[in-house]
């Protein structure tokens, strides 16, 4: 009953996250293409808690959910374009998308079905984001701050990129 | 030919693993379940109540018209905004990513000591940094 559980939920996700995809080219207005992009994220996130990656899961929610959902709908936001209900010009290419999708799932499949697959050796960990936690604070801690000084670049320079000149009001 | 085989068997065997941890996880997000379930219950059920209540009269005259404030939309409702706007945007984002690196520092605070500590604080000291030059720069004033 649980494998059989968890075997439903797994394909209860997976035709989430593949659903939103599809809506997501199909869409002919992009403010919905994105909001679905946000729930194939989502579903991603519930196939990484599936995996017991809990903090794989908790970074795919914020970062991807949370920060390019947000990036995105401000690219919407900012861009000129014609009509709303057709701004997502691009989901008219069925054959050619169909055409490049399918090459890539054969491809895909192809190296999937040639790789060796290795049983993990040993315990899966279980306490994921502790171990993540020793080893920033640990002996990781020289990238660790340097990854504040790259996110105080990135405030640094964003202020400059976007920041309306002084007198200019 | 044989080694083909024993591969097939070894991806069989971590697909059994794989489902095996599936089912011990799903115990502990039973309770995520519930609530995600109250949650969408409690949204259906409102708009089913107000299906059943609501007097079904079809619309009519200015009824269906979009407005704002009580007056009708002048012009296309969907314009550009303005490119300082995304300045919020990105802010946002830098402070999003630097909570996937507070996650984790949390979860193992109270057993990692003060050298831990000193090294959340000088992060978050490098970070408050940015904070003070957009504060500075009028980065954050709504315009």
């Amino acid at each position: 009953m649980e494998g059989g559980a968890s075997v439903a939920i797994f394909w209860l996700l997976a035709a989430l996250t593949v659903g939103a995809a599809v809506a997501v080219v199909m869409l002919p207005n992009i403010v919905h293409s994105a909001l679905y992009l946000v729930l194939t994220f989502i579903g991603v996130a519930g196939i990484y808690i599936l995996l017991e990656a809990e903090f794989l899961a908790a970074v795919q929610v914020l970062i991807y959910a949370g920060g390019v959902a947000v990036l995105l709908i401000f690219g919407v936001m900012l861009t000129r374009r014609g009509h709303i209900r057709q701004s997502n010009p691009f989901n008219s290419y069925h054959v050619a998308a169909g055409v490049v999708s399918l090459a890539l799932f054969i491809l895909v499949v192809l190296a999937l079905g040639r790789s060796p697959w290795h049983a993990f050796p040993g315990p899966w960990p279980e306490d994921t984001v502790g171990a993540v936690a020793e080893a920033f604070l640990g002996p990781y801690v020289l990238p660790f701050e340097v990854a504040a000084v790259l996110l105080l670049v990135g405030i640094v320079g964003a202020i400059l990129l976007a920041r309306e000149e002084k007198g200019e009001k | 030919m044989a080694n083909r085989i024993e591969r097939k068997s070894r991806l069989g065997e971590d697909l059994l693993i794989f489902w095996g941890r599936c089912s011990k996880i799903l115990y502990q997000y039973v309770v995520v379940a519930v609530f995600l379930l109250g949650a969408i219950g409690v949204a259906v059920a409102a708009l089913a109540a107000n299906w059943l209540v609501r007097p079904k009269r079809p619309v009519a005259g200015a009824k269906g018209e979009t407005y704002e404030c009580g007056l009708e939309t002048q012009g296309p409702t969907w314009v550009r905004f303005k490119v300082s706007y995304f300045l919020y945007a990105l802010i946002f984002l830098l402070f999003d990513v630097e909570t996937v690196f507070l996650y984790p520092w949390a979860v193992k605070f109270q057993v990692m000591g003060w050298f831990a500590f000193a090294e959340m604080i000088v992060f978050i000291g490098i970070l408050v940094l940015g904070l003070w030059y957009a504060w500075k720069e009028g980065a954050l004033e709504w315009k």
